[in-house]
């Protein structure tokens, strides 16, 4: 996967460090161990050097039999080109690593998620909290020594549900009641809940002042949500305002976490499939699409050629109906209070009545396997398809165009609004449309292809301002990229089988690591998947674009108006499945 | 003019408003816009300017044949109006569940002690059921398939929570009206594998 795997001779890093850097000879791994003490030199050398300017994902892997923890790194180049993996070992009693959020601030979150989830302790993070639990929760749900409530068996299928099954459900087997373990001194009837000091404590002292035009302004410090009909779910901003304006954001999460990724160490790993599909619950189809290809590249199959055709189609099915969504729910913020969304809504209805025909289901298609798909498209879909995709859908488009983009209530109130420089994007490992919308043409599609899009003829949108309204435009330009590809996928498409081999419910994977990324709707989707030839996965991460966006909220929204705030939140297009996992 | 993208914007919403009501009247001498499987049709089809909403409960879609909702047990019927469940309890979908809803429990000949392939017990827990398929998908014996209706709400939250052999078990037949497509595959497939067999022991 890295190029500086190909050779045995050292490659330059390992010259320049000699002895702080160690290839990582595990069968099946790729990349780099890095001492810890030499980390953030070693990196800023990764950054400046070597050229890798994109910091993809940071995530902790819990080898609880070696007594290790790992971090674990993927960069790459915003030039294109493929993966460099690198990564940091320390004990797993006191696990220390140093931070790298003064190198790619883009690490902030996914750092805090490591610390959450599986307790290493990052030196010299700006803000060290959890992110996706409440501060105050006892223990790291990732390790591997922790148990969840309802805990059955280390891994599934439970032996409880065959040959000698008679139902009995666990919540009936144990009460909550009596399998709820508290941490040891903690007495329920005299807790007093904790206030989120280190969340207020972070905005510094507030007075009341005199602003430039010298009006007394009020400064205080609000929350909007978790409860709101704007913030896309149950996600929370508290904001600190100076008068209206906002001073300062920070993003709170966690409210829809559901442990996704405990879940998948217990599943085998064709049971993963259906839970993908609930990450980002609107764009089902590529999120099986990324996890697929990661397991699909520690299997090394190949997918047959209608197979690849026809997950293109899904892909670019899926995109259509993100970016028009995401079109009509920024209007919804903006106030343009159900017009739009509904006419977005229509053309989302089509596209998933196709869905429905092929997959089996609207939204949850556990459409992809691995080797193929999992179904052929049935009599009539491919007509229907052609019909929509030459006749229907840039009529619409185009109608979308023609009555918002010259709108001026939307024009006064997107353009400047948000500003996102190309420079701050890529430091915050903003991805997708807003990394794009900033004037960074990376596009997975074409930096590092997968599937056939080498093939297919298609152009990378790319917009300049960086502003809530080229994010607005950028969608649409997308939309009409994937009316192009699936006007060539839908005339192209060959017979042939659909998937490779006969269908198997226990898939065989061998150890080893594998990162696979998808250029979803939302930006990169990507599927850390470590397997130790067991039925079931060793490690699964989500590296999942919203959360990862979210980084750069807080910029984007200082200087604006708390009403922008909303707005630029609908700009980045995050959906609560993806960000809290 | 300041305000004249507001005025075309309008202009195009209020085009919607009456393109679906001349709809309307171009259907009117016809008659079936609404109501009717013709109507829904046309309705969704891409020559329509107006809008479309389905009148629901008056008007159902028909959902397409691949649709997956909670699975059923598949029995064909016999000649002497018996009901031979296809199911096996080999325990495939059991271990291939992804929320693992599916409690199978093996009948054993209690004469020899051997198990007998067919299922004593079969609970599916339908609150916890995901809709994936996947039972259906690596079935090795076409015993289950997922089922069409999706109108399964009642007012007692425990009522019809877990369901049993005999709820789930419906007739061959059944299965062969809401699935045509795979039904005759698989009868294909079936005939094939009889004949192969037939073939194989006249040889022998």
């Amino acid at each position: 996967m890295s190029d500086q795997t190909l050779t045995q001779e050292k490659t330059p890093l390992e010259a320049r460090f000699q002895g702080a850097v160690l290839r990582d000879d595990r069968k099946g791994y790729q990349g780099f161990i890095i001492k810890a003490e030499n980390l953030v030199e070693i990196a800023t050398y990764i950054r400046d050097e070597m050229g890798y300017d994109f910091l993809s994902s940071v995530t902790g892997v819990d080898y609880l039999p070696e007594g290790k923890m790992e971090v674990v790194y993927h960069v790459y180049k915003t030039t294109g080109g493929s993966l460099f993996n690198f990564k940091v070992q320390v004990s797993r009693d006191n696990p220390v690593v140093p931070s790298l959020v003064p190198v790619w601030p883009g690490a902030n979150f996914q750092e805090r998620e490591a610390w959450d989830l599986l307790g290493i302790r990052f030196e010299g993070h700006p803000d060290l909290r959890r992110i996706l639990m409440w501060e105050g929760f006892d223990g790291h749900p990732l390790r591997k020594d922790w148990r969840e409530a309802y805990y059955e068996e280390e891994g599934k299928p439970f032996k409880s549900r065959w040959p000698e099954g008679h139902v009995k459900r666990v919540e009936d087997a144990k009460p909550l009641s009596d399998n709820v373990d508290f941490p040891a001194g903690f007495d329920p009837e005299k807790w007093i809940p904790v206030v989120e000091t280190a969340l207020y404590a972070g905005f510094g002292k507030l007075d009341n002042m005199e602003d430039e035009t010298g009006l007394e302004v009020d400064n205080i410090v609000i929350n909007l949500g978790p409860q709101h009909p704007s913030t896309h779910g149950v996600f929370r901003m508290v904001a600190r305002l100076q008068g209206e304006t906002v001073m300062d954001l920070k993003p709170v999460m966690g409210y829809l976490h559901r442990n996704h990724e405990k879940i998948g160490e217990r599943n085998t790993f064709l049971q993963n499939i259906p839970y993908t599909d609930r990450l980002d619950y609107f764009c089902s189809m590529t999120n099986n699409w990324g996890y697929v290809m990661a397991v699909e590249k520690l299997m090394g199959i190949k997918v047959p050629e209608r197979a690849e055709y026809i997950r293109v189609m899904m892909a670019e099915l899926t995109r259509i109906n993100n970016h028009v969504s995401n079109i009509g729910f920024l209007l919804n913020d903006l106030g343009a209070y159900f017009t739009p969304i509904l006419y977005c809504f229509e053309e989302r209805e089509l596209i998933l009545d196709i869905f429905e025909a092929v997959a089996g289901s609207r939204m949850m298609c556990n459409y992809y396997r691995f080797g193929g798909v999992a179904r052929d498209l049935p009599e009539g879909i491919l007509e229907k398809t052609r019909q929509l995709v030459y006749e229907r859908f840039p009529r619409k488009i185009d109608e979308l165009d023609a009555y918002l983009t010259n709108n001026e209530i939307i024009r006064t109130r997107t353009e400047g609004v948000g500003v996102l420089t190309p420079q701050q994007a890529i430091a915050y490992s903003a991805v997708g449309p807003l990394l794009r919308a900033s004037g960074v043409p990376y596009d997975i599609r074409r930096a590092d292809p997968y599937g056939i899009y080498d093939r297919l003829d298609f152009d990378v949108a790319v917009r300049y301002h960086g502003d809530v309204f080229d994010r607005y435009m950028i969608r649409l330009d997308e939309i009409r990229q994937s009316i192009r590809i699936l006007q060539q996928v839908v005339k192209e498409i060959p017979e042939g089988p659909i998937q490779e081999g006969k269908p198997q419910y226990q898939a065989r994977v061998p150890a080893g690591e594998s990162y696979g990324r998808v250029e979803g709707p939302k930006g990169e989707l990507g599927y850390y998947v470590i397997s130790n030839g067991k039925p079931n996965p060793w490690r699964y991460h989500v590296r999942a674009p919203s959360f990862i966006n979210l980084t750069a909220l807080a910029d984007m929204s200082k200087g604006n108006k708390i009403a922008d705030a909303v707005c630029i939140l609908g700009s980045i297009d995050i959906v609560l499945g993806e960000v809290d996992r | 003019m300041y305000g004249l993208g507001i005025i075309k914007g309008l202009g195009v919403t209020l085009k919607h408003f009456f393109m679906t009501y001349w709809d309307d009247l171009k259907r009117l001498v016809k008659g079936n816009r609404y109501y009717t499987r013709e109507g829904v049709a046309y309705r969704m089809s891409s020559e329509v300017n107006g809008l479309f909403t389905i009148q629901y409960p008056e008007e159902k879609l028909i959902v397409p044949e691949e649709f997956r909702y909670t699975p059923f047990l598949v029995y064909d019927e016999k000649e002497d109006g018996g009901k031979e469940l296809r199911c096996t309890s080999c325990g495939i979908c059991a271990k291939v569940c992804p929320p693992q809803c599916i409690w199978i429990v093996r009948t054993m000949d209690p004469n020899t002690g051997r198990p007998i392939p067919v299922p004593a017990e079969f609970y599916i827990d339908i609150d916890i059921c995901m809709n994936c398929g996947l039972c259906a998908e690596f079935c090795p014996f076409d015993a289950i398939k997922m089922d069409h209706n999706f109108e399964l709400s009642v007012y007692n939250r425990h009522e019809k929570d877990i369901v049993n052999k005999e709820t789930l078990a419906k007739p061959a037949s059944y299965y062969a009206s809401i699935r045509p497509v795979n039904y005759a595959r698989e009868q294909a497939a079936r005939a094939e594998a009889e004949s192969a067999r037939a073939a194989r022991k006249a040889q022998s």
